[in-house]
Parts: structure tokens; C-alpha cells; sequence
């Protein structure tokens, strides 16, 4: 009943920052310096196109009345027209999205494939050769710009050895996977180092802890005591970092899918900025800030149920 | 003899190792960055196309690029920009969040109900992305990137500045200080502030950093420094080409922003340590 009741408390929670993120993007093309037809149609504008433009967008209404407006065709689906592809945002959003989010969860299953393993180990030789390097080579990683470790990889792995390929999606599922798997482990990498960190903190913590002295006493065998008590109290923090990371992870997709030429909506958000094709620009960002507050949900919920108490 | 023992650890307690390498770095690429001709061997844009791609020698140590010109003259004077852009676009995030945070922390109540909610909308934006769509819609450059920035940056001061002054307004010595009938805005910028302000400065120098993969990422992307300006990610993005046949373009520009990252990351953790055994 708890539970039940905490889960629709989180989903109501959820209305008014979908409405701040939706006033924040249809707020976002009026901080356009002039009117945003003519920062659309360019210098050699003709004022009739300018004022069509601004009369079909609704622009030429007073500023509450044209939100009223956004937030209806929002709620038929409606995100504009793109400018330059000719095509409802919607559906370009609807063919690169899923290239996105498979491409950020590739790339957090292998941060976490990574930072387990690594975090423990750091953990258990705690200031200790393996200790000092782990951490020393993902500080490095922290310093290092997605794109630039994006480059490298491709140059490496892609160029140099030919084991993946340089760009692209691939037409089957299995190629979808093998073309982003490059990508996928340059986004991973910096998440990895932030979420191996956290993790390697919590398990000092929890190591310390008396319930895990007991299930030790009682003669738990060690890897029991480390996967059921250790591991399940270090990942309440960690879990909620993740969700924190989910943005950055998808500001890092933006970048790399430009790095790795993959038709996903980041790639979809840049281009459309080169072309000043505004509706598309706004569209992505909204998008992407939709999935983000989605995925606080899910990790709330994930965070429950490692603790149940925490829904109360 | 054993006097001088205890005073010798307490004085190497006070510099702790990565204050001293990372303040060490970061001094270097300061200077670096305040005079940059006078470090580096050529003008950052002159041509030379009978030089062109040349690999590291000792003409040219650092190589030149597909225009000839000379890598390591580049890489020097884009520590003018970069670090530009590590300064500029936190520090006014910085004063103003810590100065509005600390106000909302000491008021309490609806101001901070309200303050609340809005940290919790904006950080579902992921930030890389609000920002590259402000840049997208104010256009590209460094005066827009530090706007876009600060529009969104600023809160995470903030958050951490209320989070502080919510702890230290319930202490004796704020307390005293109403007693005394101080007003609210002696008690807050006199008082607390000098105690809120060490994990704030720490938060800054991570800031730095991010702002550095921030300003190079935009610039990368040519939403940021435009060329021929010399920033390390348009070096970058100039030698994406060139990755297989001339390593020399893009590693060396990668190995700046890494050391520079570096070096705030670590001056941050030094701070935070001298501090902690400072209290």
C-alpha cells in the first residue's frame, strides 16, 4: 500500500517539472535576439516570408496566449514543423530517439560492467597499488573531454586496428550493437570513473558497518557478506548518482553521436542548429529533458526497492 | 631535536601533496596563459606552407598543422582562451549563487520552498544540452557560452550555499550575532559566509574544470571559440582528419585540456584537505 501510494505520489510530483521544462523550451526560441523568423530565414529574408513565418508559428500573439497554444499541440503530439528536413518534428524525433537511448544504455551497462568489479577491487586494496592505479586512471578519464576520448578510440580501434567500424548504425539489430559499441564505451568511460568512485566510498563505508561484522560472525562465507550486505546497501547511493549521471550521459550522446556520425537525436539537435531549424532544436531538447525526468522516476522506484523505508 | 619533529608535519599537513603539484601546474599554465608570446616560438596563426603537417622536430617540437602553422604555439596561446573560459564562465555563477544561496538559506520558509523546486526542474535538463540549445539560440561564440552557462550554473552554487548556511545559522555565533541585533545582511556576508565558503571554493575548482571539457566540447562542436582562434577543442576539431597521418594536431592540444582538468581537479582536493584539517 506504501509502495503503491509512494509510486503514484512520485508520478503526480512529476506534472509541474514537465510544465517547467516545457516553459523553459517554448521560452528558449523567444531568447532569440530579434524575431525568430528572420533568425531562421537568414540576412536576404522577404518581410512577407518573415510575417507569414511569424503568423503561422502563432509568434505575432501576445507571449501567455502563444504558451497556451505550445502546451495544446504539445498534448496532441504536436512539436512543429522542421524547417529544413520538412517533416513533423515528432517523427524525426520518433526515428532518432530510440538510436539515442539505445546508445546511452548500451553505454550504461558497460559503466556499470565496468565500475562494479573495479570499484570492489579498489575497495578491498584500499590504498594499495590496484587502489592508486584504478583511481589515478579514471582521474585521468575525468579530465578528459568525451569527444576527444571519442577520437581516440575511433582512431584506434576503428582506423588504426579496423575492429569497429569508424561511423554509422548498421542495418540489423546485431549491426546496431556493433556499430555502437565504440561510442557506447566512450560515453562509459567517464560515467564509470564517476559511479566507481561513489561506489568505492559507499562500500568502505558499508564494510564498516555492524550488520556486516555480524552476517561475518555468524560465519557467512565472504562472497555472501560482500554480494548480499555489502553490495545491496552501496548501491542506494550509487543508484541515485546514476540517475543523476542520466543527463550528462545524454549531453555526452549528443557530442559523440556527432563524433561517430550515428543518426541519433543528438546528432538530429546539432545539425538542425547548423541549419537554424529552431522547431527541431526545441523538439530534441525537449525530448531529451523528458527522458531525463522519466529516468529519476524509474531510479526512485529502483531505490525503493533496495530499501523499502525509503518510501515512507 | 624533537621540537622541530611535530613542526615539520604540521607544516607539510598544511600543503598537502596535490595542493602543492596541482597549484604547482596551475601556477605554470597561469603564466602560460597572462603571456603566452612569450613562450611560444611563432605567431598562433602564422601560415607556413612549406611546412605543412610536419611532424615533431626541433623547429617545430610540438609539429604544424594542415596549415603550417606551428602545433605548440597554438597549444600555448589557447591557454589564453581556455583558461579564459574556465574563469569566466564560473565566476559569476559562483558570486551570484553563492550570495543568492546563502540569502535563501538564511531566509528559509517559502523563499526556499520555492528556490527548491526550481533546482529540482532545472537539473532534469541535462546540462550539456540546455546550454548547447541556448548557445544554439543566442549563436556561437565564447560571450554566449559564458551566458548560457551562467543562466543554468549558478543554481548548483546556490544549492550548496543553502545546504551550508541552513547548518551554520543554527550555531551559537549566529545566534549571538542577533542578540546583538546585527541585520540579517551583516549576520549572512560577515558571519556565516567566511564559514560556508571552503566547500564552495572546492566546488569552483571542479567547476573549472568542467567549464575547460565544456568550452572545448562547444568548440569542438563550432559553438564555441570560432578559428582560427587557437582553443585546444577547435584544434582538435581541425585535426579530426588528420588523426591517422598526423597524431601530432590532435594529441597534443588532448594532452592540455587533460593536464589543465588535472590541475583544478587536484587544486580542488587540496583546498578541501588543507581546510578539513585547518577545522
Amino acid at each position: 500500500m506504501h509502495l503503491l501510494l509512494y509510486v503514484l505520489r512520485r508520478i503526480i510530483q512529476l506534472i509541474p517539472t514537465l510544465l517547467f521544462i516545457a516553459l523553459v523550451v517554448f521560452l528558449l526560441v523567444h531568447l532569440l535576439p530579434g524575431d525568430p523568423a528572420s533568425a531562421m530565414l537568414g540576412d536576404r529574408a522577404l518581410t512577407a516570408d518573415v510575417n507569414r513565418i511569424n503568423h503561422d508559428l502563432g509568434l505575432d500573439r501576445p507571449l501567455p496566449v502563444q504558451f497556451l497554444l505550445f502546451l495544446r499541440n504539445l498534448a496532441h503530439g504536436d512539436l512543429g514543423r522542421s524547417i529544413q528536413l520538412h517533416e513533423s518534428v515528432l517523427s524525426l524525433i520518433a526515428q532518432r530517439l530510440p538510436v539515442t537511448m539505445l546508445l546511452t544504455a548500451m553505454s550504461a551497462l558497460i559503466a556499470v560492467a565496468l565500475a562494479l568489479p573495479l570499484a570492489f577491487l579498489a575497495a578491498l586494496r584500499r590504498d594499495r597499488e590496484a587502489d592508486i592505479l584504478i583511481r589515478g586512471t579514471f582521474q585521468v578519464g575525468l579530465s578528459m573531454p568525451v569527444f576527444y576520448i571519442g577520437l581516440l578510440l575511433l582512431t584506434f580501434f576503428g582506423a588504426y586496428l579496423r575492429w569497429f567500424p569508424v561511423g554509422g548504425y548498421g542495418d540489423t539489430f546485431a549491426g546496431h550493437l556493433y556499430h555502437l559499441f565504440l561510442p557506447a564505451l566512450t560515453l562509459a568511460l567517464s560515467l564509470s570513473a564517476v559511479l566507481m568512485r561513489n561506489l568505492r566510498q559507499a562500500i568502505l563505508q558499508v564494510i564498516g558497518a555492524e550488520y556486516v561484522d555480524f552476517a561475518r560472525a555468524k560465519g557467512l562465507p565472504a562472497r555472501l557478506v560482500l554480494f548480499r550486505h555489502v553490495l545491496r546497501n552501496a548501491l542506494i547511493s550509487t543508484v541515485t548518482l546514476f540517475g543523476l549521471q542520466i543527463g550528462t550521459l545524454l549531453g555526452g550522446a549528443v557530442v559523440t553521436e556527432t563524433v561517430f556520425a550515428i543518426p541519433g537525436a543528438g546528432r538530429l539537435m546539432i545539425e538542425s542548429i547548423y541549419g537554424r531549424d529552431y522547431p527541431v532544436v526545441q523538439g530534441t531538447t525537449l525530448c531529451l529533458a523528458v527522458v531525463v525526468s522519466l529516468t529519476f522516476l524509474l531510479t526512485d522506484l529502483a531505490q525503493v526497492a533496495l530499501d523499502p523505508r525509503l518510501s515512507r | 631535536m624533537t621540537i622541530a619533529l611535530p613542526a615539520r608535519s604540521r607544516r607539510r599537513r598544511r600543503f598537502p601533496l596535490p595542493l602543492v603539484v596541482g597549484g604547482g601546474m596551475l601556477a605554470a599554465q597561469l603564466l602560460l596563459a597572462l603571456f603566452p608570446s612569450a613562450f611560444a616560438p611563432y605567431a598562433p596563426d602564422s601560415f607556413d606552407y612549406n611546412a605543412l603537417m610536419q611532424p615533431p622536430s626541433a623547429a617545430h617540437l610540438f609539429g604544424t598543422d594542415n596549415f603550417g602553422r606551428d602545433v605548440l604555439s597554438r597549444v600555448i596561446h589557447a591557454y589564453s582562451v581556455d583558461m579564459q573560459i574556465a574563469v569566466f564562465a564560473t565566476v559569476l555563477p559562483f558570486f551570484f549563487g553563492t550570495s543568492v544561496g546563502a540569502v535563501i538559506g538564511y531566509a528559509g520558509g517559502m523563499a526556499e520552498t520555492i528556490f527548491g523546486r526550481l533546482v529540482d526542474a532545472i537539473i532534469t535538463f541535462p546540462f550539456l544540452v540546455l546550454v548547447i540549445a541556448i548557445v544554439a539560440v543566442l549563436g556561437p561564440g565564447l560571450i554566449n557560452m559564458y551566458i548560457a552557462v551562467g543562466v543554468v550554473d549558478w543554481v548548483f552554487y546556490a544549492r550548496l550555499a543553502v545546504a551550508e548556511v541552513k547548518v551554520q545559522k543554527r550555531l551559537d555565533y549566529a545566534e549571538a550575532g542577533r542578540a546583538m541585533g546585527y541585520s540579517p545582511a551583516r549576520i549572512v556576508f560577515r558571519h556565516l559566509m567566511p564559514n560556508i565558503i571552503t566547500p564552495l571554493i572546492v566546488y569552483w575548482m571542479t567547476d573549472m574544470a568542467l567549464a575547460i571539457l565544456l568550452g572545448s566540447s562547444l568548440g569542438y562542436l563550432g559553438l564555441g571559440a570560432q578559428p582560427p582562434i587557437a582553443e585546444w577543442g577547435v584544434q582538435i576539431a581541425d585535426a579530426k582528419n588528420f588523426m591517422a597521418t598526423a597524431w601530432w594536431m590532435s594529441v597534443f592540444p588532448g594532452i592540455a585540456i587533460v593536464l589543465a582538468g588535472l590541475s583544478f581537479s587536484l587544486t580542488g582536493d587540496g583546498v578541501a584537505e588543507t581546510m578539513r584539517t585547518r577545522r
